[in-house]
């Protein structure tokens, strides 16, 4: 295997007494997409904003292309695409100044930039928008122009925090292909997310995280076998009665997780479990049986879902 | 990375494409920036200057004002304040927006660019705004014939030298202040407004009471204004002050600028 693009090891990043980041260890390789998944407040904002060399760290080392970030900051934000959280576009100036002055930032020529432009807008669905101030665009076509605006330089890393975080469903799944296709050119992409449905799209490996710390590694499938069972069956009894049953349900399967509106039954044939269910002359008011995701894996994890 | 990025470039004129993109945002307020600092102070200079001017041509001549008619004697004054305001408009507003309303500083940040030479940038595109004001408002003023050409040209650097003594701490302060609810009125209200009216700029400060006159002492305006009076009309006093005046001002840039560039970076790498 060849070096990895980015290499942590026991990071840790403390602010006052509270530790946002608490020794945590993993690798990017090369046209890999790897994702860090968790709730808001699990640290991942903070790990990014320390991989894209813009904050220091307490204690650990990270290593981004041989270098250290916190060292070389310009030289290793040079390779370097960032997309912040919140969009932090020039809403004063057009589309395409604002692809046009970031890439002055990177020292770009002003012809190789203007033909970067044409791509960009391209890629970003954006050609008919170049000379509209960004304050007037939506919110999936500013995402999709601080994208385009992360890619300015080539990056051999693109760094996206919570990428369709306040996003309308439609707009992503725009976003998702776009990226998807960034994934299948090569380019190595780091996102965060605390959607599970993103990180099983985008990710070919990701990290679990919660509360600074990683609690599993690995692909989204391999962590569902690992961590879930094949099938989950959910039901709801109603409010109240959720609890009561609750014991009853518990004989018929290998897991269960009580949540205050559906129980969450894991079993390897959820039809199979539900006749029995029946048998037993329990009669849930709602029943569906899907695949186990990455929320399962998660709750299984720390007790909590994702988004609460 | 194919793109033939030269980070040792970056290095050297990074805080120039942020000036550069600081310029394009200012130059889309063209018309407001003529109006406030160009317009303001030709009000002042034709209210005062022409109506306050008779009544002290009448009583006293140009005794009180070392020989110069009134008009010309307020004019490097003028000059001097309007570096300031603008200085200080372009050191607050972008700084504020960089870091909070916006994060734009974030933003440039994230590419090889530095805290420092983020400052540095915002800082140059303020001093180039505050060259383009001063150089129309000397140019109208040798046009209404308030001044005459010559050594009165140096009035151009000296206001903006001024401008940018205050500009620097203007940018400290907003880089470092966290909650901007109040400070603009504060800045405008208590640090603006008295330093206009006290530093010497509508008579000269030693006609104050002693107990008024450290409000000029301390501030750049005066010091500006001093100075740009020597180079328009001769000095006669000693001249150890004009150099305590240069001195003062330059010892302003160093310090706030420095701590600026500190705090830029520092809150940055937050």
């Amino acid at each position: 295997m060849s070096k990895p693009l980015i290499s942590v090891r026991g990071l840790t990043k403390v602010f006052g007494d509270f530790t946002a980041v608490n020794g945590i260890d993993f690798d990017v390789a090369k046209g890999e997409s790897f994702g860090l998944l968790g709730p808001n407040g699990a640290g991942k904002s903070t790990t990014m904003r320390i991989l894209a060399a813009t904050s220091t760290r307490t204690s650990g080392t990270v290593e981004i292309l041989d270098k250290d970030p916190e060292k070389f900051g310009p030289l290793v934000r040079a390779h370097l695409g960032v997309v912040p959280q919140q969009d932090n576009l020039d809403g004063e100036l057009t589309v395409s100044e604002n692809l046009f002055i970031y890439g002055r930032y990177f020292g770009l020529s002003k012809k190789f930039i203007k033909g970067k432009i044409e791509e960009l807008l391209e890629f970003a669905q954006l050609e008919e928008k170049r000379d509209v101030k960004v304050e007037a665009l939506s919110g999936g076509m500013k995402r999709r122009l601080t994208i385009a605006r992360g890619l300015v330089s080539e990056p051999d890393i693109l760094l996206l925090d919570e990428p369709t975080t306040g996003l309308d469903p439609q707009a992503r799944h725009i976003l998702w292909d776009r990226l998807f296709r960034l994934k299948e050119q090569g380019v190595t992409l780091v996102l965060t997310t605390h959607f599970m449905d993103e990180a099983e799209q985008l990710c070919d490996r990701l990290v679990v995280m919660d509360k600074g710390s990683i609690m599993a590694e690995g692909s989204p499938s391999g962590l569902i076998k690992e961590y879930s069972s094949k099938e989950v069956l959910e039901v709801r009894f109603g409010s109240d009665r959720n609890k009561e049953i609750a014991p009853q349900l518990a004989q018929m399967c290998e897991r269960m997780e009580t949540l205050p509106d559906r129980v969450l039954m894991y079993t390897e044939d959820g039809e199979k479990l539900l006749e029995q269910i029946a048998a037993a002359k329990l009669h849930p008011t709602t029943s569906l049986v899907r695949r186990s995701s990455l929320e399962d894996v998660f709750l299984r994890l720390t007790g909590r879902t994702l988004i609460e | 990375m194919n793109a033939g990025i030269d980070v040792k470039q970056i290095q050297r004129f990074g805080a120039f494409y942020i000036a550069g993109a600081r310029i394009r945002s200012i130059s889309k307020w063209k018309a407001i920036i003529a109006a406030v600092d160009i317009g303001n102070p030709l009000f002042y200079l034709i209210s005062v200057g022409i109506g306050i001017g008779v009544l002290v041509q009448n009583h006293s001549g140009t005794s009180g004002t070392g020989g110069i008619k009134y008009i010309a004697f307020i004019a490097p004054a003028l000059l001097a304040n309007t570096a300031i305001t603008g200085v200080m408009d372009e050191c607050i507003f972008p700084t504020i927006e960089g870091f909070k309303w916006r994060k734009l500083f974030f933003a440039q940040n994230a590419t090889p660019i530095t805290g420092y030479q983020i400052a540095t940038g915002v800082y140059i595109a303020a001093i180039a705004r505050a060259i383009f004001s001063v150089s129309v408002y000397y140019v109208l003023l040798l046009i209404f014939n308030v001044i005459d050409f010559g050594t009165s040209i140096l009035l151009i650097p000296v206001a903006v030298f001024g401008g940018a003594a205050f500009g620097s701490v203007m940018l400290f302060f907003a880089a470092k202040i966290e909650k901007e609810d109040y400070f603009f009125n504060i800045i405008q209200r208590l640090v603006i407004m008295p330093m206009f009216l006290f530093s010497g700029t509508f008579f000269p400060l030693n006609s104050m009471p002693i107990f008024l006159q450290p409000i000029g002492w301390v501030s750049p305006l005066w010091h500006a204004t001093e100075l740009g009076r020597a180079v328009a009309f001769g000095y006669k006093g000693p001249s150890f002050l004009l150099i305590v005046h240069f001195l003062y001002l330059a010892i302003m840039i160093a310090v706030a600028f420095g701590l600026s560039l500190r705090q830029f970076e520092r809150r940055l790498s937050k």
